[in-house]
């Protein structure tokens, strides 16, 4: 024991000496050896009120001598004998000691669990087979693992108000709430919007929002997430399919430069819900409202599914073959000069690294991507809505992304630029070009998952896959590399964005060299500067440090305010 | 200035020991600083100002005073807790939330001595250096906050409070704050948060020690009304004098509040452990009610537990080890504990044979149920549990097996909530079933024991078979 660092302890967790750094809480402790404590009301992210009382667990210390008595002799382990006190304590909330003993599973922890499984159900109503929670339930989960199997409940239950409007995106069902408190935490603590609260008292408290108010920030939808029961449903989701008929896809989310890490729900090619995914260094466990319901548009009626060809000013639908090699006809009678590429920061670094193989086959001058700023809100969103900035910076070399917008637009104005290729953007929309300004080319191509003002107008139109669609690799506004995971399949003939340049650079009489995504990867990693060593499966779930760009994700700063203060383990 | 004048009550017992009660019901008493001063109010706390604040805690720890409160937990001890090294503010609450059932002895100091507990207060903060003080009292003492903010008027006007007390450079400023009506806000991290503005939700301890970290997360001394006024006392003594009165580790006097069957229920300010049981009953309170026999006491407040007019107690170890009856019982801290229940706060239930237990339980069952904060799993859920199957038990519609659901529901609560109302509301239920447990079964129906189903459990086990 003498070896033993000042700052890290020994503890006996289930009968084994582990060792852990001082402060550190029982209930993490005793995950990190892998004896998972249950809990409901504990959440590393939020405060522990310790309401809960579902990880009880046995603790004892070594025994406190008399004085004058002989002082206990340690073992052959050289730790001492420990006296296990009657009385439980929370996991949660308690810290380790030196020489502490932790007890998970013994009759005591056990006994205390049975008691408080049964107290939560005494007043929770049984509608399981009506609930949105099933599936992913801890009170049916813990029912299971520490529940009595039977009730000695025999009263009525209480009543409370059901089907309650607490915002415009979020339900409540008061019966089904076990006043765990997250919601109120979450709501307090992280989005600073403290209108949820309890009202009245004991068995009868209930869940309420503050009279006048609602709960209609933009993170409302995380207490959805972080609510253990179906108290707290998501109206965009409840009802609307069963969580464990549906395929988990990790993968990022593209609404802004932050790139919250999320889970995508779907099934049978159709996405159902995302939900944040934990990511320490990007968005914690939380992902706005806004950025989270932006997903209804990619299996609506305004996706393009098949190419299309402008004939006599109409377009018709073609076939991929047909499409390109009307491009590629078109292309070579122009010259370099004559032509702009525009991208877009949406773009993964592959599609990017892919433009930039076109743009020198074309031997084309003019490359840019459209801007898209805003202002941040001070939690998660980035005043940057592009996802990739940073990777289009780093990939296409662009020392200021959109600058030379202005000068693509007064060469088409001069006759001097006759072609414009534009890639996953909507040029009059969003890149400032007007329709009578790209009435002035000679060719137009647009591809992009839906039809918009741009695809109206441009001469070839490609249907390429929207972000649940396709794989790749983007940078966010802190320089983090992350991976973008393919969730489900595009619709009809649409093809990802890679898949397009490569055909086309093809049929221009290039050759990429690619047949996947990863592959691409090798070829940044061997070309770009800042990918220089860097390996495909190196990436992993939650990404790596690409480069300093010295910006930083507000709610995380505060988060590490919270857990610098002792306030929440983070 | 005129203070209010109280009609005289009844003389003392000859058994009582008045001295937090000196004044209580006195003839030509009022609550006026004049009438407090003439017979030598503000002098201890003069003396306080001009002694070391160490000395003035080490009386107090001398005196062996104990909290009046309910635990009974050393007060001078509980005053060495705030942290040595500390820089932030100190507060001291006076916890005047009396709520516990069978309890009415702060009320009364509240209404007609109220400069008594202001300068035990004002003694209190000097010696743990808190210039801050709040004055707790519960929503139902409308009356009693009144007289204080009057009497803490007087105080300032005479240069009792305020600035620079006595010329000695002490600040102090005593807030009444009125609490909303609920029991928990007795609980002192319930009452710090309903004092920071907040559903009054007990604290985790730990962290949350108030010593270390109270009010606004300052370091925090909570005591109980007759606590503080003893400090007066103590000083006035010295702390060894003190001592002498009560018993050993027992020290002291408290006021006892007796109700129930008793001929002449009220309150009574005795020595601790120097009156015995049968005293207070007989002696102090008239005896029973003329042709009934005692059935059961509850000693300490409605959370203590019951104890059974026939038991047999045996109290002390090894050689000193006796056996008493209920009568036998002297009224100090270790011995009810001993008997297996609490000196609490003072609160002494009589209940005759007249009384159904099963009555008495759901009465108390019913009380805590209400006042549970719903905080935590096992006092919230359980404590209605409880009330709901005694309802059923008075009303004939429990079945025998009822009784067991009854004390193992208490038995899940007990040890394993955030703040002692756990104990509070299971103890009461423990203890009856133990010593009641012949009479709740005979009140309970056998025929009822298959018939009576959970309606929503039947619903919902007859869907899913469908």
């Amino acid at each position: 024991m003498s070896e033993v660092k000042p700052d890290l302890v020994d503890v006996q967790i289930d009968g084994v000496w582990h060792r852990f750094p001082k402060g550190t809480r029982l209930i993490e402790a005793c995950r990190q050896v892998g004896a998972e404590v249950p809990h409901y009301c504990y959440h590393p992210k939020l405060t522990s009120p310790g309401n809960c009382r579902m990880c009880l667990v046995e603790t004892g210390m070594p025994p406190r001598s008399a004085p004058g008595a002989e002082s206990p002799q340690p073992d052959e382990s050289g730790h001492l004998p420990i006296v296990w006190m009657p009385r439980p304590v929370i996991a949660c909330a308690n810290t380790v000691a030196p020489n502490m003993g932790v007890r998970t599973t013994s009759p005591l922890a056990e006994e205390c669990r049975k008691g408080v499984m049964e107290f939560l159900l005494a007043n929770h109503p049984l509608d399981c087979p009506i609930c949105d929670q099933v599936g992913e339930c801890t009170l049916q989960e813990y029912s299971v693992e520490h529940g009595k199997g039977e009730s000695r409940f025999r009263e009525q239950k209480v009543k409370k108000p059901k089907n309650v409007a607490v915002g415009p995106r979020v339900r409540l069902d008061d019966e089904r709430c076990i006043m765990c408190s997250r919601c109120i935490r979450f709501t307090d603590e992280i989005a600073d919007d403290p209108v949820l609260g309890f009202t009245d008292r004991g068995s009868h408290t209930v869940l309420t929002v503050y009279p006048g108010r609602e709960l209609a920030n933009n993170y409302s939808l995380n207490t959805v997430d972080i609510c253990p029961v179906g108290a707290l449903t998501s109206n965009d989701f409840r009802f609307q399919m069963r969580v464990w008929f549906m395929r988990e896809t990790d993968t990022i989310d593209v609404n802004c430069a932050t790139g919250a890490n999320i889970t995508v729900f779907s099934r049978q090619n159709k996405i159902y819900r995302i939900v944040p995914r934990r990511n320490n260094d990007v968005n914690s466990d939380w992902m706005p409202d806004s950025h989270r319901l932006n997903f209804h548009w990619i299996d609506s009626e305004a996706r393009l599914t098949e190419p299309m060809v402008k004939e006599h000013g109409r377009h018709r639908a073609a076939t991929w073959s047909e499409a390109l090699a009307k491009t590629a006809e078109k292309l070579a009678s122009l010259s370099g000069s004559e032509i702009a590429v525009i991208a877009s920061a949406r773009m993964t670094n592959e599609e990017l690294f892919l433009v930039r193989h076109l743009v020198r086959q074309l031997g084309a001058t003019q490359i840019d991507i459209v801007p898209r700023m805003g202002e941040g809100d001070g939690y998660l969103i980035s005043a940057d809505r592009n996802p990739n900035t940073n990777g289009a910076r780093l990939v296409l070399g662009l020392a200021r992304p959109g600058d030379g917008l202005d000068r693509v637009r007064s060469e088409i104005e001069q006759g001097r630029i006759k072609a414009v290729l534009c890639f996953q953007e909507n040029l009059v929309e969003d890149g400032g070009f007007s329709p009578e300004l790209l009435g002035k080319l000679d060719f137009l191509l647009a591809s992009y998952p839906l039809a918009h003002s741009t695809t109206g107008l441009a001469d070839v139109v490609l249907p390429g896959a929207c972000w649940a669609e396709k794989s790749g690799t983007m940078v966010n506004v802190t320089g983090r590399l992350q991976r973008l995971n393919k969730a489900v399949d595009g619709p009809g003939e649409t093809r990802e964005p890679w898949e397009i340049l490569r055909d086309l650079i093809a049929s221009l009489g290039g050759d990429s060299g690619v047949t996947s995504v990863a592959e691409i990867f090798r070829q940044i990693a061997a070309e770009v500067t800042e990918f220089k060593g860097l390996a495909w499966g190196q990436i992993g779930d939650l990404g790596l440090p690409l480069i300093e760009t010295g910006e930083t994700i507000p709610a995380l700063e505060r988060e590490k305010q919270r857990k610098a203060a002792g306030l929440i383990v983070g | 200035m005129g203070g209010i004048t109280y009609q005289s009550g009844r003389a003392p017992h000859a058994k009582e020991h008045r001295v937090i009660f000196r004044n209580i019901d006195r003839a030509g008493w009022d609550t006026s600083i004049d009438t407090y001063r003439k017979e030598g109010g503000y002098e201890q706390l003069k003396k306080a100002l001009g002694m070391e604040r160490a000395a003035i805690i080490e009386e107090v720890k001398k005196s062996g005073l104990r909290g009046r409160g309910g635990a009974g937990f050393p007060c001078g001890v509980k005053w060495t807790f705030i942290p040595p090294n500390n820089t932030k503010p100190v507060y001291l609450i006076c916890n005047g939330d009396e709520s516990e059932p069978g309890t009415f002895k702060d009320r009364y100091i509240l209404h007609q001595d109220p400069h008594q507990l202001i300068e035990g207060m004002a003694i209190a903060c000097f010696a743990v250096g808190a210039n801050l003080a709040y004055l707790y009292l519960r929503e139902e003492f409308p009356e009693a906050a009144r007289i204080v903010e009057k009497a803490i008027a007087e105080a300032h006007a005479n240069g009792f409070l305020g600035k620079n007390i006595q010329g000695s450079g002490f600040d102090l400023e005593i807030y009444v704050h009125r609490g909303a009506g609920a029991y928990i806000c007795g609980e002192e991290t319930g009452l710090i948060e309903s004092l920071e503005g907040k559903r009054p939700y007990p604290r985790i301890k730990p962290p949350f020690f108030p010593a270390a970290m109270g009010l606004y997360l300052c370091p925090t001394i909570v005591n109980n009304v007759e606590t503080l006024c003893h400090v007066k006392h103590i000083i006035e003594m010295g702390g060894d004098e003190y001592a002498k009165t009560g018993t050993k580790n027992n020290t002291g006097t408290r006021i006892l509040c007796v109700s129930g069957d008793v001929q002449k229920p009220g309150y009574f300010e005795v020595e601790v452990g120097k009156v015995t049981m049968g005293e207070v009953i007989n002696d102090l309170c008239g005896g029973l009610r003329p042709g009934r026999k005692l059935r059961a006491v509850i000693p300490g407040g409605s959370s203590a537990k019951v104890l059974r007019a026939d038991e047999i107690f045996t109290v002390g170890r090894g050689d000193d080890a006796r056996k008493l009856t209920i009568w036998d019982i002297p009224m100090d801290f270790d011995t009810l504990a001993a008997c297996g229940s609490m000196a609490g706060s003072g609160g002494v239930i009589v209940m005759d044979d007249s009384r159904s237990m099963s009555w008495v339980l759901n009465n108390l069952n019913n009380f805590y149920a209400h006042e549970s904060c719903g905080q935590c799993t096992p006092c919230r859920e359980g404590s209605l549990w409880m009330k709901k199957i005694t309802d059923r038990l008075v009303a004939g519609k429990a079945s025998p097996s009822d009784i067991d659901t009854l004390y193992g529901v208490a038995k899940n609560i007990d040890g394993r909530t955030i703040c002692a109302f756990g104990e509070a509301c299971s103890w009461p239920t423990e203890s009856f079933v133990e010593k009641f447990r012949d009479e709740l079964v005979a009140d309970a129906k056998p025929s009822l024991e298959s018939a009576i189903v959970n309606p929503e459990t039947l619903t919902a086990a007859a869907g899913l078979c469908d």
